[in-house]
């Protein structure tokens, strides 16, 4: 990226921000080349992730907490994912409409992001996309995962605060000493706590956290009650959201949670290179090759692994 | 990886009939493109924003109220003045011939779609304008990423 360019991004430019999200989706050397550029200017955002059931009401939460946020004079970055069709590769991004009441404001920058194909409720691009958002001055940062079910947890990874939605009437309590989204959850929010059987699930909700053992023994996660479309309940979750980043930050979790954030990101990036360097080597003639013994069963691909990052130990 | 073709569907003025536009959005979705739907009652401002924080290659507006010769050139001229003239807009809708003509002559709208129109051939026109479009759109990353 060019330097010019690279400035404008750190100046909060929204055009450059938003063609340089544009350029890490599509990936390749230009992308790491900007990130390679960005790296030393990130760092400085809270990032919240908020996941929770397809319709639990994600969007509109998103929306009113960050009217919260900037009532309180943080800039908000917000990046909403939807999923990529996989028959076709497109998708329809539709989290903006339920955020309208933010336009005009260029304390907020919202992009829709498709998953691409990536499980795990983010996309493959989301971890650089809120580095950018950090990098240029947004200090808030909300990612908004796909309608997750029970094992989309991959947010939990990035965020430094990962906010769970669930709604009534979602199931009984075995449901909620399940593994998976209910444990990476830091704070618990029940959505549309006006409807019938809202009690029922807070109280579910808390009783399923004093079950077992807490993920961190010094954070018990709190349980929230908000009605979003009615602004209910959203200056609790944005004190909550506050408290949880001082405990981070106090507790040194904050440092620990960085740590892995940044090995998991490192890893990805290994992987990526390494597989776009095979391709390089072989070709796309070798690579089909490659493929199809391996489908044939003349190779493993345990063996084919060490052999593309050259050979044995 | 390919760069992936993203649109956003939006509804400009004061009708609330959106069934076109969600038929649209579907169609464009099938054909392997990012969809970006902001529903109905959208003003120029706001089209152009979320264009904006969206870096969409296309816009596609619906609109049945009748004041499209008031509000297409409104979205187009603003995209002008943010340099973002490489946009291509096209539009759907009840639109009078004598109207489209002049929409696409004077006021910057590639193509206008009546009712009926075909969806393959929406999306046809959209994968060819953007191939045909020269790579610089990206400003300096645009040939890079090719």
């Amino acid at each position: 990226m060019a330097a010019p360019q690279l400035e404008a991004l750190l100046n909060g430019q929204r055009r450059a921000l938003a063609q340089s999200i544009t350029l890490i989706e599509t990936g390749g050397p230009p992308a790491r080349d900007l990130m390679r550029a960005v790296y030393p200017h990130s760092g400085q955002a809270h990032i919240v992730g908020i996941t929770g059931a397809p319709g639990a009401g994600k969007s509109t939460l998103v929306a009113s907490l960050a009217l919260r946020l900037r009532a309180r004079g943080h800039r908000v970055g917000i990046i909403a994912i939807d999923p990529t069709s996989p028959f076709s590769g497109g998708a329809i991004l539709g989290d903006r409409i339920r955020m309208q009441q933010l336009g005009g404001d260029a304390g907020v920058f919202i992009r829709s992001m498709a998953s691409r194909g990536r499980l795990g409720g983010i996309a493959h691009a989301t971890a650089d996309a809120a580095r950018l958002l950090d990098a240029a001055g947004f200090d808030r940062v909300l990612i908004e995962t796909v309608g997750a079910g029970q094992s989309e947890v991959a947010i939990a990874h990035l965020a430094h605060t990962t906010v769970v939605v669930e709604v009534p009437g979602m199931g009984d309590d075995v449901q909620a000493i399940k593994a998976g989204i209910l444990e990476v959850a830091d704070i618990f929010v029940v959505n549309k706590a006006d409807r019938e059987g809202a009690d029922l699930t807070l109280r579910q909700l808390k009783a399923m956290l004093r079950l077992g053992e807490l993920a961190d023994p010094n954070w018990e996660p709190p349980v929230l009650p908000c009605v979003a479309i009615r602004d209910e309940g959203l200056a609790a979750l944005a004190d909550t959201i506050e408290q949880h980043r001082r405990y981070l930050l106090e507790s040194g979790m904050l440092a620990r949670r960085e740590a892995a954030r940044v090995e998991s990101e490192f890893f990805a990036a290994v992987q990526e290179l390494a597989v776009e360097r095979l391709r390089g080597r072989l070709g796309s003639a070798g690579y089909e090759r490659l493929l199809a013994d391996l489908v044939g069963r003349s190779v493993d691909p345990y063996s084919a692994a060490e052999q593309a990052l050259g050979g044995r130990p | 990886m390919e760069r992936k073709i993203r649109v956003l569907v939006a509804k400009p003025g004061l009708d609330g009939h959106d069934r076109g536009a969600k038929i649209i959005a579907r169609a464009l979705r099938d054909a392997g493109m990012e969809v970006i739907y902001t529903g109905i009652q959208q003003t120029p401002q706001q089209i152009v924003e979320t264009a904006l924080q969206e870096d969409v290659d296309v816009i596609g507006l619906s609109i049945l109220s009748g004041a499209h010769m008031t509000l297409l050139p409104k979205v187009t001229r603003m995209l002008r003045d943010e340099g973002m003239a490489d946009v291509l807009v096209i539009a759907g809708g009840i639109i009078a011939e004598d109207d489209a003509a002049e929409l696409k002559a004077q006021h910057g709208i590639a193509q206008v779609y009546g009712p009926g129109a075909p969806t393959t051939e929406i999306a046809e026109f959209i994968r060819s304008s953007i191939a045909a479009r020269p790579s610089s759109t990206q400003g300096d990353n645009g040939g890079a990423t090719a």
